[in-house]
This record gives structure tokens, sequence and C-alpha cells, in this order.
């Protein structure tokens, strides 16, 4: 009797087993699963990140013309920043000079025209960011900046000709915010000069202040 | 009443768009940490780090340096080869890869800057290019000579075929049409401006430098169809630098 009770209860335990088993199997199979995740997917596009290699700007400034007085000079530069350190810079300006000593004080007919006196130059060139780092304002304030050394070629037309010029100089970039950027510049413009009938190397010294957007 | 709702709804309207545009793409770090730098450069110095597990959202990039945004609201600026090491929110790798030799071969724009010497005279060169495959790429340059007696201006169009574009020293060959204006110098006596239509053949070498960088060098052999009957020819050396994106 008492192995009947045993045999009875073993069976009664095989089939709970049995069952539970199956109802394991049940939901491993996903047929009666009760929650159904929501997963949103979540890719990083990484073009949709804002890059902000290129900067735009105008500056304004005085540009020293040998012989020909110093004069508001105003020009645009775009420049594309490839490295941390290094950019790539095209400028375009334009200043009008004034006469010469010679000319005032001889009173005699003025060498060159209205039209040949503006000057206008474009510039294509390389810098360097050579000494990035920071500017303090007070005790709070911390800025981002760099002193950049910058040289090219490019091209002035003065008096009626197209003269190749070479542009060296150096340049203090403040940055107010990461976008917004404050320019402080000295360029020298070598070009040959040879309205005189004779050809001579002259240097024309600008100084200039410019804003620029990064975009 | 209406106009009330109307208000407030595309207040919310506003504030979805608003919030919709501040949500940055995140990534999850991987490293034993990431470090934030205050500026974009190597030598602006570390002040913060993000430990492994965190998320930090990307704002914006600047050359190599990404800006982001730590759960606590810090930003600053890491190298890009640390957000390399960096995980999407499924757990995958981001793809925050650089240009390397590979990508040579497989760009589509190239922009550049060359000097030398067109016909005795100093010349500068500014080209863009787009490659349409491997292979050929179609480019547009401008460039101004200035000589002793004259300046030219040349504009060419012309087709660049580039046979073994997975070589870091790759040559190439070039055909193209263009024009070129000649202003005599005003101190000339005789002084009358030109403006004709020019071809000219050429071939050169790409050297893959790193990154994004090239080094190029090329000869033109040009032919002017002037227009007192007798073709004028120019022979042009330059090398200069260029990059891809």
């Amino acid at each position: 009797m008492a192995s009947g009770i045993r045999i009875l209860l073993l069976i009664i335990l095989c089939v709970l087993c049995a069952g539970a088993m199956a109802a394991e199997a049940e939901t491993d199979g996903g047929a009666r699963q009760v929650i159904t995740p929501e997963i949103e997917r979540r890719t990083i596009d990484v073009d949709k990140i804002d890059t902000e290699d290129f900067e735009a700007g105008i500056y304004g400034g005085i540009l020293s013309v040998e012989d020909f007085g110093a004069n508001a000079v105003i020009g645009a530069r775009l420049a594309y920043h490839i490295t941390a350190g290094a950019f790539f810079e095209g400028a375009y300006g334009q200043s009008t000079t004034t006469e010469t000593s010679y000319e005032r004080l001889s009173g005699g007919a003025p060498l060159l025209t209205d039209e040949e006196r503006k000057l206008t130059y474009y510039n294509l060139s390389l810098g360097y960011n050579l000494f990035p780092g920071e500017t303090f304002i007070g005790r709070n304030w911390a800025f981002n900046s760099a002193l950049y050394v910058i040289g090219g070629v490019g091209n002035t037309t003065f008096a009626g000709d197209d003269r190749f010029t070479w542009n060296v100089g150096a340049g203090y970039r403040f940055l107010a915010t990461d976008w917004l950027a404050i320019h402080f510049d000295v360029r020298d413009l070598v070009f040959e000069v040879d309205l005189l009938g004779e050809k001579k190397t002259t240097h024309n010294l600008e100084t200039h202040t410019g804003i620029t957007v990064f975009f | 009443m209406l106009a009330l709702r109307a208000v407030v709804f595309m207040l919310c309207l506003l504030a979805t768009v608003v919030q919709a545009e501040e949500a940055y793409p995140e990534v999850k770090v991987a490293d034993p940490y990431i470090e934030l730098h205050t500026g974009p450069g190597g030598g602006y110095p570390i002040f913060h780090v993000v430990e492994r597990g965190e998320f930090v959202e990307v704002i914006k990039r600047k050359t190599d340096w990404f800006k982001v945004r730590t759960a606590k609201g810090t930003t600053g600026w890491v190298e890009r080869g640390q957000m390399e090491r960096t995980l999407t929110a499924e757990g995958e790798a981001t793809q925050f890869a650089e240009a390397a030799l590979g990508d040579f071969s497989s760009r589509r724009w190239e922009a550049g800057l060359l000097g030398g010497d067109f016909n005795g005279a100093p010349v500068m060169t500014f080209y863009g290019g787009y490659a349409f495959n491997a292979n050929l790429s179609a480019e547009l340059s401008l460039a101004q000579a200035l000589g002793e007696f004259a300046s030219s201006t040349l504009l060419n169009l012309n087709l660049v075929s580039q046979p073994f574009p997975e070589w870091r020293f790759s040559p190439f060959f070039t055909l193209g049409a263009g024009d070129i204006a000649t202003r005599p110098r005003v101190t000339l006596v005789r002084a009358e401006d030109s403006n004709d239509a020019t071809a000219h053949v050429g071939l050169g070498l790409r050297v893959y430098l790193s990154r994004r960088f090239i080094l190029r060098a090329e000869y033109k052999s040009y032919v002017a169809f002037s227009s007192d009957d007798d073709n004028e020819e120019f022979e042009e050396w330059q090398a200069g630098f260029a990059f891809f994106f």
C-alpha cells in the first residue's frame, strides 16, 4: 500500500515536471511572449556632425605702398583648415593709393591716372598655427587663440599692371566663441614696380583687423 | 480660446523642434577613459576624463578634433584617435576613421595650389577636380602667369586619366582646352590685349603624402590658336600641394 502511494506521488511529480518543462519550452519558442521590447535603434551618422573647417570673413586696415602713401585697405578672406595646425587661405583686398611726395612738390603732371592709383590684390597662402593657446581675460574668462605664420603667392594689380606678389606675415586669431574669431594681422606684400623705368622690388606692409566665422 | 490653444500648440511644436535640434549623436566610451582638452589641438591641456561606459554627446568637429559634452554638462575637445575607439548606443564601433592611402584612390573632390614656370614667367594655379571613378576625373583650373612683358590669365577644363590609382606615386595624363587672355605691360609701346582659345596635353605625378594631402607635379604643352594665323606654343612646369575630401 505504502509503495502504491509512493508510485502515485512519483507519477504526480513527473507530470508536474513535464508540465513545467513544456511551459519553459513554450516561453523559449516565444509563442507566449508577454513583453515585446521596444528597441529604438540609434545609429550615429558621422556626416551629420557639424564640421567647422571653413573660415570666412572680412578685414580692414592700413596698407603702405612704397612711394604712394599709407592708405585704408579692405578685403575678404576664405580659409580651409586642413589639420589643427595647417590651413590654406585665399584673400582679396583693395586700396586706393595717394600721390607721391614728388608729384606734390613738383606740381607737374601726375604719374598715374585715378584708375591706375587703385590697387587690388589676391593671394593664396599656406598658414600654420605656430603657437596655439589660450588667452585669459580676468579670472573667469579663457578664450582659445593662436599666433600663426602665413605666406604665399598672388597678384597685385597696381599702376595698370599685374605684378607677381609674394606675401609673408603673421597673425593672431582670437576665438570669441567656437565659430566667431577676431584677427590681427601683419603682412608684407613684395612686388616689383617699374614705373620710373627702373625695376625695383618694393616691400608693402599691411596691418589689418578682421572678423571671421567658422562654418 | 481656440487662438490660445493654437498658440500653446505652436509653442509645444517649437519646443519639440528646438529639442530635436539639440539632440546630438551619442557615443559610449569603450577605452578605460577618454581625455577632454580645453581646445581643438594636442597642446591644449587635458582638464577632464570620461570613464569607460559613460556616454558623451558629439556636438561638432574641427579638423581632427571633436567637441563633446558629458552627461554632467562638461564640454571639451577629444582627439579623433580616441573617438574612433568609442561605441554607438548599439555597441558597434563608430566610424571616425581618417582618410588613408585607400581613400586616396577613391576620393571624389580634390583642390590644390600649384606654382611654377609658364614660358619663362612665374605662374600660379588654383584648381578643383571631381573624380568620376578611380581612373578618370575632370578638373577646372584658373592660372595667372606674370611675365616680364605681359600677364596672362588661363582658364582650363581638362580630363585627367590616372592609370594606377592605387599607387602611392601615381602618374597621370591630361588633355584639355581653355582660354588664354594676355595683357601686355603698360610700359610697352605696342600694347594690345589678346584673347585666344587653347588646347593642351600634359603628364604628371601625384604623390600621396598622408591623411588627405597630395603632392603634385606636372608638365603641360599648350597650343594657342591665335587670331593672327600663327599658332603659338607654350610650355608649363608646375608643382604644388593639394588635398582631397
